[in-house]
């Protein structure tokens, strides 16, 4: 009925308290230099000591900053908002300042590629016009009509929880340049789009809903989406993405029958 | 006097966005009708497969006066049509969203869709043609080859 307790760990087995355990890290990137006498994207790998709480941006700034200052890309706010950073990171389109290298394997080389589909300007930086003209052509901003209140316009918690999800967009492209149907041939709307039409179709402030959703009746527009669901897998706000556009398809339908 | 270095040439972003209005509800019908269709299709497809399968000798039943007896039913034929048109019309129109997301380019996607019209055009046009203008009872064949509403 006693119970033993076995002090078998050995001391040096334990860790200081606090310590942050370090490890060597290969980044593998796919770098494009236009000045190049012979511009061709190619792969470069850099490995460097990393800690346990590092992202993988803080891999790439140690590159930068004191291996090679040539890397190109883009970051701004380095916390998840500012949509800056989305890149393919082992396949798969993630901000790189919300994904943790030690939950990528490190390992093993861990793949950096720009985003597919927008052409790469440098590096890891793309032109982010046609992505950034579609989002303009649905018209992002609230239309109303009549004079505007004296006060606020109203509008009850309900009313604001049907549309909140999609209110979280950071513009990163993260979903657009993940899906196959945008890599054809870039025409698509793309799933940011959608989702930011959603935004204002479903607020019930907006009187603009008529003109979006015949914006997205285009033949590029919501009946090009095959559900393949990478959009809402690619997306670093947790937007459910197919739903959105699952959601302005339903009211295409109901305004037309 | 200034002097300005000429920007390096920078692979040309895509070509912008050339649409005309394509805003008719086509692509909502087509989307629609592709749930409906298939849902009909279901009924259709597995009601042909367990009346030719199933049913009786099964599949050992099937030969020409099988065929025969079958469309000598308004209700085979009409079956039999319902099925050839919606597959017809739903595989082309599926095919059809493939090519899109598939083909690259403008003359690729014009060859391959002209492709597919036609074979649509061809397999519903002797389709229809076969389910009623089938002749059961040939003059001269072997009786033993023959439906049994042959022999009246
Ligand atoms: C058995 C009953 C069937 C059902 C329930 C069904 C259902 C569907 C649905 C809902 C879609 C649309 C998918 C989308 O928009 O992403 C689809 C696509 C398609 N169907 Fe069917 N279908 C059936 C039978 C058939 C038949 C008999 C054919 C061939 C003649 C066919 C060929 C296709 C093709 C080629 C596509 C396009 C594939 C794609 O969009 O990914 N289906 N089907
Ligand atoms: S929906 Fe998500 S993935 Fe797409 S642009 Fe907005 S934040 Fe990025
Ligand atoms: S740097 Fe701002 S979102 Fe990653």
């Amino acid at each position: 009925m006693t119970a033993v307790l076995e002090n078998s760990a050995e001391p040096d087995a334990t860790p200081e308290v606090g310590a942050v355990p370090s490890f060597d890290v290969t980044l593998r990137i796919r770098r494009f230099n236009p000045e190049a006498s012979e511009a061709a994207a190619y792969w470069e790998e850099f490995t460097v000591t990393a800690y346990g709480t590092d992202r993988v941006l803080d891999a790439m700034h140690k590159i930068k900053w004191e291996v090679d200052g040539s890397l190109t890309f883009r970051r701004s706010c380095a916390h998840g908002i500012c949509g800056s950073d989305a890149m393919r990171i082992n396949g798969r389109n993630r901000l790189a300042c919300k994904a943790l290298l030690k939950d990528l394997d490190p390992s093993k080389p861990i793949t950096i590629e720009p985003i597919k589909g927008l052409p790469v300007v440098k590096d890891l930086v793309v032109d982010m016009e046609p992505f950034f003209a579609s989002y303009r052509e649905i018209m992002p901003f609230l239309i109303t009509s009549g004079n505007a209140p004296s006060a606020e316009r109203l509008q009850s918690a309900e009313q604001r929880e049907r549309y909140d999800d999609t209110t979280k967009c950071i513009l990163c492209a993260a979903c657009t340049s993940s899906c196959p149907v945008f890599w054809n041939d870039g025409q698509y709307f793309g799933p940011a789009a959608i989702v930011n039409a959603h935004r204002f179709i479903f607020d019930s402030r907006d009187e603009g809903a008529e003109q979006r959703l015949e914006i997205l009746n285009d033949k590029e527009g919501v009946w090009r989406c095959r559900t393949v669901f990478n959009c809402t897998e690619a997306c670093p706000r947790g937007i459910e993405v197919t739903k959105a556009i699952q959601e302005v398809k339903r009211a295409m339908i109901t305004r037309a029958f | 006097m200034s002097e300005t270095t000429a920007a390096p040439e920078l692979a040309a972003p895509r070509a912008p966005r050339n649409r005309r209005s394509t805003r008719t509800n086509y692509e909502l019908y087509g989307w629609l009708f592709m749930r409906a269709s298939g849902v009909l299709l279901l009924v259709l497809i597995f009601g042909h497969l367990y009346m030719n399968l199933m049913v009786g000798d099964g599949i050992n039943a099937i030969d020409f006066a099988f065929v025969g007896g079958k469309w000598s039913s308004p209700l085979w034929q009409t079956w039999d049509l319902l099925m050839l048109w919606l597959a017809m019309i739903h595989g082309t129109n599926g095919v059809r969203t493939i090519i899109n997301d598939y083909a690259e380019r403008v003359g690729t996607r014009v060859v391959l869709k002209s492709a597919l019209y036609l074979a649509f055009t061809i397999t519903v046009v002797l389709g229809t043609l076969v389910i009623f203008t089938f002749e059961p009872c040939p003059a001269g064949a072997d009786p033993e080859l023959l439906a049994s509403i042959c022999f009246p």
